[in-house]
């Protein structure tokens, strides 16, 4: 059985068997990806006490944050979780050149996403809505602008920009792109992981009899992603209503 | 214990692992569980040292109430280097990342832990991050505390502190990859036959230290990360001009660092519960209490961080709920405990070095909780938060409860792991001298916190001096007891007895293999059939010795 063979071959010299190798694997992963929640979640708790101890400077920063990039990397790395899904597949088929291909699209639609997150860092720059000592803010010229280009201002905004301390915005900022920050950070960090799976791909080290490497990258990704999704609609979204 | 693992003795003696590669490559380049586990004892031990040089120097210095022998400064730089260095580079690492990564996969009959390379990864990663805290002392050190509070650390410290934090960070990873490995290792590589509850306690104990890394070790990164982007990109996230709040700081640390007392005591609780039921020659009382006794503390240790926030501006319906909380943990430690008593009662207790080290823990650290009682009660807190009480309070905690459980493990364990024996007589002179000077360093501190010593400082009112004096002096012998141990610690890797396979008579799994063991740690993986206790029936290796050389099976 060639398969069996090729399936011995990969195993370690300290597992007994393939289906530890891969259990442990799994498992290793998992709980890795455990401690990465509790290390996102300091700054979730910071951002809930925040948020509800400022509602009026989220209502503020989250318009000063633009839905259409937002959404727009959204999609990009949804799209991303559904081509990293298919490459663990057609690994799993044994269809290496499909797999090499999904890695590629995986890639890109990461690198996408960095680059729309840097066209954002870089508005926000522009606009001195960095923290520190450069952060500034005016409120008053900030509704002026909504209502000089025909946006509707509603009262929750309205009243929102009228009273906000802007010290708090800057607050939210800081909050902003620690988060935002991290997550790239992990996205720089899977995109080189990617790198080297591609290149383990394309040399040939995966069949259908090993592949734990490619499993547990993707459930990595997907992992990058899904904070993402919860960090889109707490960036952007709910502070607007 | 084991039916197929009779290899010691029965077929020719295969290479240790100490004679498995002799070069400085084959050393930093394992990826063998027991040799990383050697890397690790080496470096804790430099780091011990620098640790106690430390409080050597502060306790000079708190001979005489007046400040002479060093600056405010320079003091409140020689304590946060005490702290840092002793905390994250000694104690969280010397059970888990030495007697864990040694112990665990012989104990459970595997080759090597799950993921060996993750796990030489991890001291490169423990000693990168201790080089930055290193260097941050060598540049001048950092003045925080431990504790890092902010908003002194993230905007007013004039000293060090971004090394500093981003080492602690650093370390942290170390001690998640030590946690990951262990976790993933007692889910999924346990020999044939041995079930959850014949696991030696040992392993249950880091098993709930491992859960309790991995969920609180990355809090207390991104709490460090937060102060990083705080000084280093002037973000705000606890600035109080922005609104921010320097308490949120407290309570992430503390999520972490409460829960951290427990990775520093679990471990040795679980070597006090192997070393007392081989010295009493009895079978641990209570064993699925004791085992998950050991995941309620896990559990709830997450649970009881406020309780170092009385005073700091929190609630006080919240410090009710987290004072009622910290008592919850004593029923888990209690039951520990009464459950060690009771396995000694009637056993055949002798008392050679490790098992005088368990008795060193009882004591001491049934006094380290008993005065945390006194602290998780709201209304004693605000007399004694900050004082000397505390100080000695978590010194008896730390020292008489982990550091004790580490000593009893190394002595325990040494012939295992070194192949020699260590001398007896002077073990146990040193065990003595150690609890001694232990407790004449800090009973006295009790003392004077309750009587209204402040903790970190380094001048004081007159009427202290009698006591600190006292605690100095316990410091010197303690300090003494330690350069003994280490002598003939030494000695013994040149000049120490040979091992046999099982000089304590045990039977537990690691003790049916050679020692040192093979690379590989068993010839043939085992069997198991028994649990670790089994002290009523003859272990495998002792039956096979005595067919060979009948006089010295026990040494």
């Amino acid at each position: 059985m060639s398969s069996a063979s090729q399936a011995n071959e990969h195993v370690a010299h300290h597992f007994e068997s393939a289906e530890q190798q891969r259990q442990s694997a799994q498992l290793g992963m998992w709980a890795f990806l455990v401690t990465e929640v509790m290390f996102f979640s300091g700054l979730f708790a910071a951002y809930i006490i925040y948020r509800s101890l400022y509602p009026e400077a989220w209502t503020v920063g989250s318009h000063m944050l633009s839905i259409g990039l937002g959404g727009f990397n959204t999609i990009i790395l949804l799209c991303s979780s559904l081509t990293m899904a298919l490459a663990v597949h057609a690994a799993q088929t044994d269809k290496r050149g499909a797999s090499a291909r999904w890695i590629i699209l995986t890639i890109v639609l990461g690198l996408a996403f960095l680059g729309v997150k840097m066209v954002e860092y870089s508005a926000k720059i522009e606009h001195h809505l960095v923290p520190g000592a450069h952060f500034h803010l005016d409120p008053a010229q900030e509704l002026a602008n909504l209502q000089a280009a025909g946006v509707q201002v509603g009262d929750h905004l309205r009243h929102a920009m009228e009273t906000v301390n802007t010290a708090h915005v800057q607050l939210f900022f800081s909050l902003y792109f620690a988060i935002t920050g991290l997550h790239a950070l992990h996205m720089i960090i899977g995109i080189g992981v990617m790198i080297w799976l591609l290149k383990t791909t394309i040399e040939g080290r995966y069949s259908s009899a090993y592949i734990n490497p490619v499993e547990v990258s993707g459930l990595y990704w997907h992992f990058v992603d899904i904070v993402w999704i919860f960090l889109f609609p707490l960036l952007y979204l709910v502070g607007r209503h | 214990m084991s039916e197929a693992s009779t290899n010691a003795t029965a077929t020719a003696a295969p290479k240790s692992y100490l004679d498995d590669g002799s070069t400085i490559r084959s050393w930093l380049l394992t990826i063998d569980h027991k040799r990383i586990a050697i890397l690790y004892l080496i470096s804790i031990t430099i780091f011990f040292a620098l640790g106690a040089f430390a409080a050597a120097a502060f306790r000079l210095e708190l001979l005489t109430p007046q400040g002479d022998f060093l600056s405010a400064e320079t003091y409140n730089k020689f304590f946060t280097m005490h702290g840092i260095v002793m905390i994250f580079f000694f104690l969280l690492p010397s059970i888990p990342a030495v007697m864990g990564n040694f112990l665990i996969p012989i104990m459970i009959g595997a080759k090597d832990m799950a993921f060996p390379r993750l796990n030489l990864l991890s001291w490169y990663v423990f000693m990168a991050g201790a080089g930055l805290a290193i260097s941050a002392i060598i540049a001048g050190g950092v003045d925080t505390g431990w504790t890092f509070y902010t908003p002194y650390s993230s905007m007013y410290a004039n000293s060090h502190v971004i090394l500093a934090v981003t080492g602690a960070f650093i370390a942290g990873f170390s001690s998640i990859m030590t946690g990951l490995n262990i976790i993933v290792t007692v889910q999924k590589m346990r020999a044939p036959g041995l079930t959850w509850f014949r696991l030696p306690l040992f392993v249950w104990s880091m098993y709930a230290t491992s859960l309790v890394v991995l969920l609180g070790t990355p809090v207390v990164a991104i709490s460090l990360a937060m102060i990083f982007v705080e000084r280093f990109l002037g973000f705000g996230i606890f600035d109080p001009a922005l609104g921010g709040d320097p308490v949120l700081f407290q309570h992430i640390f503390w999520f972490y660092s409460h829960p951290a007392v427990y990775i520093m005591i679990l471990p040795s609780m679980g070597v006090i519960s192997e070393v007392i039921a081989c010295f009493s020659r009895r079978r641990v009382y209570g064993y699925t209490f004791v085992a998950f006794s050991s995941l309620a503390i896990a559990v709830i240790g997450f649970f009881v961080w406020g309780h170092h926030m009385f005073v700091s501006g929190q609630s006080a319906y919240a410090g009710v709920i987290f004072s009622f909380l910290t008592f919850f943990v004593a029923i888990p430690t209690a039951i520990k405990i009464i459950n060690w008593i009771m396995t000694m009662h009637k056993g055949s207790i002798s008392f050679d070095a490790p098992m005088l080290y368990a008795f060193g823990f009882l004591g001491l650290f049934l006094v380290g909780g008993l005065t945390g009682l006194f602290l998780s009660t709201m209304a004693t807190d605000v007399h004694l938060h900050d004082t000397y009480f505390v100080v000695s309070h978590f010194h008896y905690v730390m020292v008489g409860g982990g550091v004790m459980g580490f000593f009893a493990a190394l002595h325990y364990w040494w012939p295992k792991m070194m192949g020699r024996m260590y001398p007896e007589g002077w073990a146990k002179f040193a065990a003595i001298v150690i609890f001694i000077g232990f407790n004449l360093t800090f009973l006295p501190q009790f003392q004077m916190g309750y009587h209204g010593m402040p903790r970190r400082y380094h001048a004081y009112a007159p009427e202290f001096q009698i006591m600190h004096v006292m605690s100095t002096a316990g410091a010197s012998v303690m300090g003494a007891g330690y350069l003994t141990m280490f002598s003939y610690l030494i000695w013994s890797l040149f000049k120490g007895k040979k091992a046999s396979a099982n000089p304590w008579d045990s039977r537990g799994l690691e003790w049916e293999t050679a020692c040192p063991p093979p690379t590989h740690n068993f010839l043939e993986t085992p069997v198991v059939t028994q649990d670790a206790y089994s002290f009523d029936l003859p272990s495998v290796t002792c039956v096979l010795e005595k067919k060979d050389k009948p006089e010295e099976h026990r040494v």
